[in-house]
This record gives structure tokens, C-alpha cells and sequence, in this order.
């Protein structure tokens, strides 16, 4: 059985088939009206019935931004915590309790500015949570200033001569940070979505999945390019596993590993170079080429986006690895006998 | 004067010393009632572990002790420097005693730099070993001796006994297979030798000690029990150390029961394990290394057999967030920590009070602001567990007394968490944290109860007659709300740091409602339960009161007693609950004329008191690190007494 096995039947399963209905709360939903995040709701509403797990054993833990309401209306448990610590506060969940499905909602402020340390160090250690980052490039609760995935020289209410600082890639930063899975998706496709949420859901470890998702009052159209039926042809990249990189009408593009640099590049395909398009391997050891693709999306103009999932690998999982050392010390020591730790082993006894 | 507790500074607290001398071979032997020694070196020469055996030998004859290390926040700091020296002071009677002892009565200087640093503190008459090997010109010039203080007179008014240490060391390690370098390392053993010599402590823990310390490498441990070895001969057969003194255990002073060393980290740490037994929660910490509060994160990160989750985070916010995490989920959760940490923690803690889940903050204070002194002790982070969060955030504060009552303390900690659903702060500080002392071991049978009850089922019938859970809806008896954690169905709901609506939890941004809520979270910690404060006042007709708090507790009462044997009539009281206070403190504020409250700060307590009982409440403070001498404060209260 594999790990990703194992740590699926930690979790409970719901005893009766559920409906999207079921994983809606009471609460009036509180976006604005057509905000991005409404689609992203609805996919995961919509997935969850799909993963079969007691509604009770699922958690949605979220940090502090327009996303990060979103607990408040899954009827499954839920904390809305503060500024960028929902990974950290997921991660003590996690790993005191391997019979919840634990999801963390995060937006670009969130988790790549305040919270940046803890998205990171989620990563590396590959806890057993699922990262839903919603990327609108700009911050929206505090009404419109620059975020760290905003474009160089964007105009805001404090940056009103451009901002100055370079955007992360959050791809990028997660393959950089030893993630074992990253994806990307956009907040229109519910298929698309939805198809990543799937195999997020199923990777044991960390998944970091982010969505693109369309402020409509601080950052309108920011992804249209993506979105646009005529543009998206030759703006996204649809990563596929084990299928050659093409894209475009016709899928008459594809990308080729460059012999001169080994970094990668966009061709336009031909009969001689068909057989070099690179095939798209997200279960690869190394994250050498999954980090490649991060790097096709032009970060201004979104040209060359790939989107899917660029890395699924398995690697040991944090949780697991704490309750194996708490059952290896049981194994080792026995079970923790109190009064013989307290007593130790220099003592001398008075007489009454 | 033959006796080593008659020096001038210490007399006050020392009971009647019997001497008596016994013929040992050539010998003499005499009796103290109490001794203070200090070992002083290089912070690589070994002086804490040297402090530690000597201490545990102590402990396993059955003195009464107290233990005080310093030491430098520099791992090595530069050899043979004042800034670089380590000392560890151990203070041992046959009797019961309460701090480590104002002046030693014996130091041992392994080099120049130690004496240095040291001499200062030692009465007239006080004895002075000191390693020879270590004055050279250059190393007496590195600290500014000129001339040699063995020999210029300066230490005239001691009783000099000048050994060389290391070449004595290295002499007797000539048949192992050693560098000079690698012998050398062991004079703090041969140093330990000759002191258990020279008071009669049993030697086989030491022993056995070095064989499982060094298990691995039994050449070396045989040196080192070959150092200490001949350091006891030494003792016993060269002609500089006439006499050695026996400190008969302090079999009177404490109650009947099996006792053990333990210090203040380590009974802290047991305490939280011992907590996770009695409310049958696994124990988590969440923590992130930091001075003086790291020990208690090695310590349980030993002990996973008990179930105990220890986890190392990228910093403090997420040592916290980690910690409020696996309470969220039923643990009993716990961030250990030292005042820099509590200022990153400080907006968990207020989300922890919004979601009113249990959640243990240690606080082993240091010396503060900013980074400020990470080795040595303070008392200066009362307002800060007091008010240090935006909004109005109560947290209780709990402090211990002594290194050994942090076990009871943390448990009382815990107690508190669980029995109202919110954040507590545990007090300690360095002095504690590193200090030890005698400790009875407590019958599992008298540790207190601390099973909680998570929520099972709706709690609430809506109008329309439906059954709901509200994970707001108060006991109306403590105002604590239920414990519901995730796996239990049919309770899911949201939690957060946005107001909630009173009973439902629901956001509310409605005025009368938070205003409702902000008077619930005070009213809720304003009626924790807490027992009253007791009054040490003999004949009840003290007119001063002189309060404390936290570790300040020794001092304070070895001042007492010193005044009290000096004929003053004076009240004691020391507090373990800073937040609530005790329902009785006022009364017994308002009892007394004056009231005097010794603090390691500028007043964090004295502030709190007259804020709250304007009381007319008098500050004795002092913040240079170190606990208090008893005789200062004795003289200070006498002032107070006389003003």
C-alpha cells in the first residue's frame, strides 16, 4: 500500500453519499459580486461530496484577506485565523490529528508577503495539507495595493508611481522550497479545477495548489489573457502528465529543452523538432524541469502560462515520520510510565 | 574564627553552628551547619558540569540546596577574559534553606580571569583555590593583574590554597594514551575530587556518571575517574588542606517522602507531561529555541513514549500557531518561550483569546529589552503576559516560586487552560529555569484532576425547535464554551478572530455585542477560581507586608527570617496568581500600614497593586541580572520597617 494509500484511510469516510448541498454552510456569503472566489467556492462545494469523507473530519484553516473568509462557508470545521499563519496553525492540526483532512486557504498577501515563512517551511517539511492559494495579484481587503505577485510598475493606491519591486513566481517559489506538489490552475475552468483539486487531494504531503482568481473591483481582467478563448490559445500551456508540452491553435506550438542553455523554450513545431517537444514527466525525481516551466510565463504579460500540475513526487511525510518516532519510542522505551520518569534515577527518601 | 558560615555577611541567616572535630588520621574534621561554594573558570572549563556533579552528590547525601548558575550568552566566549567566565554557586546545609547563598564561602578560580570576577564577592576569610598552573604573565596581564595576586598580598585577608591543577591533572593521566591537551580538559574533575574531599560527598554517582557519559569513549571516562580520583588524594594526603568539613543531611527539614535534585526547566517540563497524564490529552509543543527556555523543549522531545508531539518551528509565531492548531484539535497544547518570543507570540495569544481555546505560554523571563541579557534572570515580562496584546485580551498569569514548584505550577497552568478555554501564561525565569533544589516526589495520587469533557452533541434548541450546536453558548458557571473538536459530527462550525456573536459564533459586528463580548472574556477570567492568598505573620502583629511574586520567593524569605530572628516583626505573602489576583488580596493589603513588594524590575507588580487596590504600595527593585541577596533585602525591609 502506498503512503498516499495509508494516509487516505486515516481519514473517515462519510457513512451516507453527500451532495455539493451538504458542504454549504449558513452563512451569506460576503464577496463581492463577481469575485473570483464565488467560482473557486463552488468548485470545492461541488468536489468535496467527490473525496467521500466525513464532513466532520475535514477543516478548512485560513489566514486573514478576502479568501481567507472562506471556512465561514464550508459546513465542515473551520478557523479563520489571523495574518498569514494558517499554514502554521494547520500544521500543528495536521500533525496531532492524521484523521483530518486539513485545507488551507491563502491569498498572494497571505501567504507569499506576511506569511511567507510559514508557506515555505509547510513545503519543505511536507505536511499532510492542502494549499488552496488564491493569486489575484493585488491586495483586495485593504482595498487595492500591490501584492508580491503584482507586475513590476503597478499603479496602486501606494504605489502611485508604479511599484518598484519584483513579483515572486508562486510556482517557482514552492518548487524552490522542496514542494512535493505543485499546481496551477485558473478560477473559471471548473474542470480544470476541479481536476487539479482531485489530484491535490489525493497527493500525501503538501499540495500546493494556486488558483488565478479575478479581483472584479481592484485588479479586473488581470488574467483575461488566460481566460479570453482567442488569447488563451496561445497564452496557456495545459500541462499534461506524460503527454508532449503543445499548445496553440492547432497545438501548434510546443516546448523543447534549448542543447545551448538545457533551459526550455517555445517553438513553433515542425516535422523535424516534433519528436524533441519536450513530454511532460510531473512524477520526476528532480524538480529541475517542473521549475523550468515555472519560468515560460512572461510575469508581465502571463504569455506562455502553463497551468496543471508541475510536480506530484513522493516523499516522506511529515506527519507520518512523527507518529512513526512516537511509536518507535513505545517500541523503544514502552509506554511512558510517569511515576518512574519522575523519580528518575538519583533519589534519597526521608524517614518521618 | 575557624567556622566558614561566621563571616560577617552571612551570619545573620546561619543557625548555630556546632563544630566539632573528629580525628581523621592526621586530619581534622569539622562540622558546618551550611556552606557556599562557587566554581569559577573559563566558559570551556567545565564549571556547570562540575556544579552539576558536585550538586547531584549533595543531593544524593541529603542536604538542602540551592543552586545558581552563570554564565556567559557567548558559547565560548574569549579564553581567559572577565566577559568569559563561568561560575556555578551551590549553596548546602543541614538544613532548610531558600536561595543559593549570598557569599561564598569557598571559590575555586581555575585562571586569573575567575578570580577576577569572583574575589569581589567572597568575605574576608573565605577560602580561595585557585589553579596555579593558569598565572602566567600573559593571562594575569589579560585582566589586569600587574602583579601576581598570589604573591603581591592581595588576598591576604583569605586562606589562599594555590594548587596547580593542570600540571597535577596531567601528572596523573601520564599512563593514559593522551594528549596534553585532551588531559588537560579533565582538571575540572580532578578540581570536583578534591572538593568532595573536602566535604565528605559521596563519590560513586559521579562515577558512574563519567562511565555512561563517556560510554562510548571508555578511555576518556576512565581518565576523567582517574582525574577525579586523584584529586580526592590530593586532598586527603597534601599537607595545605588540614581539615575537611562534613554538612550532616537536613533530615529535619523536610517532610517524610523519596526526594530527588531537580531543576526549575526540568520540573517544568515534567509538570506539562504529568498535566497531559491527569486531563488524558496528548501533549503538544510547539516551540522555537530560544534562551533560557530550550531545555524545556530538549526535555520533552525525550519523551515521545508519553504520546508528547514536540515540534520545532521556523519561528515563534509558528511555534505558537502550531501549538493553537493541535489545540484546536484536542491536544494540550503548549509554546515555550523567553520575553523576546512572547512579543512575536503576542498576536496568537489575542487570537487564542478569541477563540478561547486552552493553550500554555511559557515564559522563562531573561533579561530584557530586546535581546537584552539571554543568560541572566529578570521579572520584567509581568506587564507583558499582563497587557502586551491589541485589544482588550485578558490572560491569566501563573508563576512559580521555586525550581521545584514549577511542577506544580505548570499544572495549576493547566488547570486554569483547560478548566476556561484560554491562553496562560506560566512565569518563570532564568533563575528558576537553571536553579535547583531538593524535590519530594509527589504520589501520582495527589496530582489534581484535569479531564476535561469536549462536546458531544447539540447544546441548544432554536426557536423553531431545532437542536443547533453553539459553540459560543457559555457554561454559566465558569463562562467557559464547549471544547468541540473536529471528528465529532454534526458539531462543525467556524471559529475565528473577528467577533462572534455571543451563543451562535457566528461574525457580528454589532456594537452592544461586542461590547457584550469584551465584558464575557474579561468577566470569565476576572472569575477563574483561585484560592486565597495565606499571610506568613506568626503573631499577627506585623505592620509591614512585604509581597512577591515568582522566584523572587527564596530571597524574600531568607530576608524574613534574618529579620524575624533579629527581633522585627514582619508579614509575608507570595503570589502564585498574577492574573486573576487572589479574591482575598485586597483585605489583606488594607491590613497592613506598609507594604513593600521586591521586584527583578522597576516595579511591574507594585503597578498592578496600586492600580488595583490603591494601596499605597512601596517598590524595592533591582535589575542587574541576578536574583536578590537576602541580607540586602533583609536591610531594606528593616528600612522600611524603621522609615
Amino acid at each position: 500500500m502506498t503512503d498516499a494509500d495509508t494516509l487516505l484511510q486515516l481519514v473517515p469516510k462519510a457513512e451516507a453519499k453527500q451532495t455539493m448541498k451538504d458542504f454549504k454552510s449558513d452563512q451569506e456569503v460576503r464577496w463581492c459580486p463577481g469575485c473570483g472566489d464565488y467560482a473557486v467556492l463552488a468548485a470545492v462545494q461541488g468536489f468535496m461530496p467527490e473525496l467521500g469523507l466525513a464532513r466532520e473530519n475535514i477543516v478548512f484553516v485560513s489566514g486573514i484577506g478576502c479568501s481567507s473568509r472562506f471556512p465561514y462557508y464550508m459546513n465542515t470545521y473551520g478557523m479563520h485565523s489571523i495574518h498569514g499563519r494558517a499554514p502554521a496553525i494547520a500544521t500543528g492540526l495536521a500533525t496531532s490529528r492524521r484523521d483530518l483532512s486539513v485545507w488551507v486557504v491563502t491569498g498572494d498577501g497571505d501567504a507569499l508577503s506576511i506569511g511567507g515563512n510559514h508557506l515555505i517551511h509547510a513545503l519543505r517539511r511536507n505536511v499532510n495539507l492542502k494549499i488552496l492559494l488564491f493569486n489575484n495579484r493585488i491586495y483586495g481587503l485593504t482595498k487595492g495595493q500591490y501584492s508580491p505577485t503584482s507586475e513590476v510598475g503597478k499603479i496602486t493606491k501606494s504605489t502611485p508611481m508604479g511599484s518598484l519591486d519584483a513579483p515572486f513566481n508562486p510556482v517557482s517559489l514552492a518548487i524552490g522550497a522542496e514542494a512535493s506538489f505543485v499546481a496551477r490552475t485558473v478560477d473559471s475552468d471548473r474542470k480544470h479545477l476541479t481536476e487539479v483539486l482531485r489530484q491535490a487531494a489525493d497527493h500525501p504531503g503538501t499540495a500546493l495548489v494556486e488558483i488565478y482568481q479575478n479581483c472584479n473591483i481592484f485588479n479586473d481582467g488581470a488574467f483575461e489573457v488566460l481566460k479570453d478563448r482567442q488569447q488563451a490559445e496561445e497564452a496557456v500551456i495545459r500541462l499534461e502528465h506524460g503527454q508532449p508540452i503543445r499548445f496553440g491553435a492547432d497545438r501548434s506550438k510546443g516546448v523543447v529543452r534549448d542543447p545551448a542553455t538545457g533551459d526550455l523554450k517555445v517553438v513553433a513545431v515542425t516535422p523535424d523538432n516534433e519528436a524533441d517537444i519536450l513530454v511532460h514527466d510531473a512524477h520526476h525525481a528532480s524538480p529541475t524541469t517542473a521549475f523550468a516551466l515555472s519560468r515560460l510565463a512572461d510575469p508581465d504579460t502571463l504569455h506562455h502560462t502553463p497551468i496543471g500540475v508541475f510536480r506530484s513526487v513522493d516523499r516522506p511525510v511529515y506527519d507520518t515520520l512523527m507518529a512513526d518516532q512516537l511509536d518507535t519510542a513505545v517500541d523503544q522505551h514502552g509506554k511512558g510510565d510517569l511515576a518512574a520518569l519522575l523519580t528518575g534515577g538519583d533519589t534519597w527518601t526521608v524517614v518521618g | 574564627m575557624t567556622s566558614q558560615v561566621s563571616s560577617p555577611a552571612e551570619q545573620a541567616d546561619g543557625t548555630v553552628v556546632g563544630e566539632q572535630r573528629t580525628a581523621a588520621g592526621t586530619k581534622d574534621v569539622r562540622r558546618l551547619d551550611r556552606v557556599i561554594i562557587r566554581f569559577a573558570g573559563d566558559s570551556g572549563d567545565g564549571m556547570q558540569l562540575t556544579g552539576d556533579r558536585f550538586t547531584s552528590e549533595t543531593a544524593s547525601f541529603g542536604n538542602d540546596l540551592s543552586t545558581l548558575p552563570n554564565f556567559p550568552a557567548e558559547i565560548r566566549a574569549p579564553a581567559g577574559t572577565l566577559p568569559g567566565v563561568s561560575s556555578f554557586q551551590l549553596h548546602f546545609a543541614d538544613h532548610d534553606i531558600l536561595t543559593p547563598g549570598d557569599a561564598p564561602n569557598v571559590l575555586v578560580a581555575m585562571n586569573p580571569a575567575a578570580l577576577k570576577a569572583n574575589i569581589g564577592d567572597l568575605p574576608r576569610g573565605a577560602e580561595v583555590i585557585v589553579n596555579t598552573d593558569e598565572f602566567t604573565k600573559r593571562a594575569m596581564q589579560k585582566v589586569g593583574y600587574d602583579a601576581s595576586p598570589l604573591e603581591d598580598g592581595s588576598l591576604d585577608g583569605y586562606h589562599l590554597h594555590p594548587v596547580p591543577l593542570t600540571t597535577l591533572t596531567v601528572e596523573a593521566l601520564k599512563e593514559f594514551d593522551l594528549t596534553r591537551k585532551e588531559a588537560e580538559r579533565s582538571k575540572n574533575m580532578f578540581a570536583l575530587g578534591l572538593l568532595s574531599w573536602m566535604y565528605h560527598r559521596p563519590t560513586e554517582g559521579t562515577e558512574a556518571f563519567l562511565r555512561s557519559k563517556f560510554a562510548k569513549k571508555p578511555d576518556i571516562a576512565a581518565a576523567n575517574i582517574a582525574a577525579f580520583r586523584a584529586g580526592w588524594n590530593f586532598g586527603e594526603t597534601t599537607e595545605d588542606f588540614a581539615v575537611s568539613y562534613e554538612v550532616a543531611p537536613a533530615a529535619t527539614a523536610f517532610p517524610p517522602g523519596v526526594y530527588r535534585n531537580i531543576s526549575g526547566n526540568l520540573a517544568l517540563s515534567y509538570g506539562l507531561i504529568a498535566a497531559s497524564r491527569q486531563a488524558d490529552l496528548p501533549l503538544f509543543l510547539g516551540s522555537y529555541p530560544i534562551t533560557p527556555a530550550s531545555d524545556i523543549l530538549h526535555e520533552l522531545s525525550k519523551h515521545k513514549n508519553f504520546g508528547v508531539r514536540t515540534f520545532q518551528a521556523e519561528d515563534e509565531i509558528a511555534g505558537i500557531g502550531a501549538a493553537l492548531g493541535a489545540a484546536f484539535g484536542g491536544s494540550l497544547a503548549v509554546t515555550t518561550t523567553s520575553g523576546p518570543g512572547v512579543a512575536l507570540k503576542s498576536e496568537t495569544i489575542g487570537l487564542a483569546v478569541s477563540l478561547e481555546l486552552p493553550l500554555l505560554v511559557v515564559d522563562i523571563q531573561r533579561g530584557g529589552p530586546s535581546t537584552g541579557l539571554p543568560t541572566k534572570t529578570e521579572q520584567a515580562d509581568l506587564l507583558q503576559a499582563m497587557y502586551g496584546r491589541n485589544g482588550e485580551a485578558p490572560v491569566p498569569v501563573v508563576a512559580p516560586r521555586t525550581p521545584a514548584d514549577c511542577f506544580d505550577a505548570a499544572l495549576e497552568a493547566a488547570r486554569i487552560a483547560l478548566t476556561y478555554r484560554t491562553p496562560v501564561f506560566l512565569l518563570s525565569d532564568g533563575y528558576l529555569a537553571n536553579g535547583s533544589e531538593p524535590w519530594r516526589i509527589p504520589e501520582l495520587e495527589e496530582l489534581p484532576d484535569l479531564k476535561v469533557q469536549f462536546a458531544q452533541g447539540p447544546n441548544h434548541t432554536t426557536a423553531e425547535g431545532t437542536e443547533v450546536f453553539w459553540p459560543y453558548k457559555r457554561d454559566p458557571h465558569t463562562l467557559a464554551r464547549p471544547w468541540a473538536i473536529p471528528g465529532t459530527p454534526g458539531l462543525e462550525h467556524r471559529i475565528g478572530g473577528i467577533e462572534k456573536q455571543d451563543g451562535t459564533g457566528n461574525i457580528s459586528y454589532d456594537p452592544a455585542n461586542h461590547d457584550f463580548m469584551v465584558r464575557t472574556r474579561q468577566a470569565k477570567i476576572d472569575g477563574i477560581d483561585v484560592p486565597d492568598l495565606e499571610v506568613d505573620d506568626p503573631d499577627g502583629t506585623a505592620r509591614l507586608l512585604v509581597l512577591g511574586w515568582g522566584s523572587t520567593y527564596g530571597p524574600i524569605t531568607a530576608a524574613v527570617r534574618r529579620l524575624r530572628r533579629a527581633g522585627e516583626q514582619v508579614a509575608q505573602a507570595h503570589l502564585r496568581h498574577l492574573n486573576p489576583f487572589p479574591p482575598n488580596l485586597g483585605e489583606i493589603l488594607r491590613r497592613y500600614d506598609k507594604v513593600v513588594i521586591p521586584e527583578m524590575n522597576l516595579g511591574q507588580l507594585a503597578t498592578l497593586i496600586r492600580a488595583k487596590y490603591l494601596v499605597d504600595a512601596r517598590s524595592y527593585n533591582q535589575v542587574n541580572g541576578m536574583p536578590f541577596k537576602a541580607e540586602q533585602l533583609a536591610t531594606a525591609l528593616k528600612e522600611a520597617i524603621d522609615d
